[in-house]
């Protein structure tokens, strides 16, 4: 792979490696002086306030937020300086919480989850609770990064995993753009490999699905309309094959807020989100069936407000304090982030949701 | 009163042409619409047929709508691109085939 895209917002110094200073922008500007409803607004409007946690349906664990790429969006702010690894005793702990909940899928992200030295032991573990699906979140150019991860996929194979990767595009300029130089190239071979033994083949219970999210300051099109294009794209110029595309919304916030300001995008961006939002999107939002563990253990309504450190409303603050009658129920935590997973078809990490 | 004749920002107005004139205004948008929906031709074909058509009839307001849409819907730039040709190739060729005409009228009056 080549040089990588960007550096962290950590690594630059930049004001918005503060959360505060994200949440401050947020709820400033055309927020503040009335010409944008906020959030929380909004979905009174509809009566939807307060967003109620239902019951707990999928566990998402960020392992860290090491990673092989600094992708330009990245929400997590990911790169080779994150230092903030999960470690095996939180690991521990989540395990002994899966087997309690009636959480059907487990969704493990980062960083490239790969990366944290405990992974594959985790995994192990993990797959012999049986929950129903177990995602990996694998950013694919990781599985050609080093010998020591060639063996992945038949790794993921042996434990039945989920693999959902990003591929911003089918085509290599708009795909290295956003990901860095050579990404292209790299996830294309990973491709072919996780193929080569079964995974995203049609009717094979091994499941490969794509993540795509959009390169620029503009929302993601039609889903089923994109999926259509991607598969037929891969086949002819790579033949390769895979199950879902799920189209996510890339929400305001860590790198891709730093990518708005500076393009000087970002009050455009938040009236599309405000102008596409959908309030049958906001029945089925994702951060009312999920629950997000940080790297250090701790419990946030989705992935997004992990980052924003904004922690769950719930006297359960960490996964050794868990408890569903804790959690169940609560109030999710808002901001003006939020109108990026309420926009158009909706947005999570499965993709739409109305 | 703003300084340039087009704003960007008026792009977010435009369903206010519907205030002064609701029934028409709603059935324009209505019938606009219906235009981009799937049907014979892909939403993606009709946003590049959108995309040409914007720039032969010169709107800012629709290029940088349909540049959108495009990119929305994963168009590449060189499809963006190609697509803006075709526009100009109908443009300088309906201005070289009246160039018949002028050949007809040099011959009837000078031939």
């Amino acid at each position: 792979m080549g040089k990588l895209k960007t550096q962290s917002l950590q690594k630059r110094h930049s004001d918005l490696a503060n959360t505060n200073k994200q949440l401050e922008i947020l709820s400033n500007g055309v927020f503040a002086n009335g010409e944008l409803p906020t959030f929380k607004n909004k979905i009174s409007e509809t009566n939807q306030f307060p967003l109620k946690a239902k019951t707990l349906e999928i566990l998402q664990i960020n392992v860290g937020y090491m990673c092989n790429q600094v992708c330009e969006h990245c929400h997590v702010d990911a790169g080779p300086d994150r230092k903030e690894i999960m470690t095996k005793e939180t690991m521990q702990q989540i395990l002994d919480v899966i087997k309690t909940t009636g959480a059907h899928t487990l969704d493990l992200t980062g960083g490239a989850p790969e990366m944290n030295p405990n992974f594959r032991w985790f995994v192990e573990k993990a797959s012999k609770i049986g929950v129903q699906d177990f995602i990996v979140r694998s950013n694919l150019t990781i599985i050609r990064a080093n010998k020591k991860y060639y063996d992945l996929p038949d790794f993921f194979k042996k434990h039945n995993i989920h693999v959902v990767s990003s591929m911003p595009h089918w085509t290599r300029g708009k795909t290295d753009k956003q990901r860095g130089e050579g990404v292209f190239d790299m996830s294309i071979k990973a491709l072919q490999e996780l193929n080569a033994i079964g995974y995203g083949m049609p009717n094979s219970d091994l499941k490969l699905d794509l993540v795509y999210n959009p390169s620029g300051a503009f929302l993601p099109g039609d889903q089923m309309a994109m999926e259509k294009d991607f598969k037929k794209a891969l086949l002819e110029d790579f033949e390769i094959q895979f199950h879902n595309l799920f189209a996510i919304t890339n929400l305001p916030i860590s790198r891709f807020l730093d990518y708005l300001i500076a393009s000087e995008n970002y009050e455009d961006y938040m009236y599309n989100l405000v102008e596409a939002y959908n309030p049958m999107a906001v029945e089925n939002v994702m951060c009312t069936n999920t629950l997000s563990v940080s790297w250090d253990g701790y419990l946030f309504d989705c992935d997004f407000n992990q980052m924003l450190e904004l922690p769950v409303n719930s006297k359960a603050k960490h996964i050794s304090e868990y408890k569903t009658e804790l959690l169940e129920g609560r109030n999710i935590v808002i901001s003006q982030h939020c109108y990026g997973c309420t926009a158009g078809a909706g947005s999570s990490c499965q993709g739409v949701v109305a | 009163m703003s300084k340039t004749y087009y704003d960007p920002a008026d792009l977010r107005k435009f369903a206010k042409i519907t205030e002064w004139s609701e029934e028409l205004g709603h059935k324009f948008f209505e019938y606009y619409g219906k235009v981009f929906e799937e049907g014979a031709l892909t939403a993606r074909e009709k946003s590049l047929i959108a995309l040409a058509v914007a720039h032969t009839e010169q709107c800012p307001y629709c290029i940088d709508a349909y540049t959108k849409d495009g990119l929305q819907r994963g168009v590449t730039k060189e499809e963006m691109m190609e697509a803006i040709h075709v526009g100009a190739a109908i443009k300088s060729g309906a201005t070289l085939v009246h160039g018949v005409q002028m050949i007809n009228k040099v011959n009837k009056l000078d031939g």
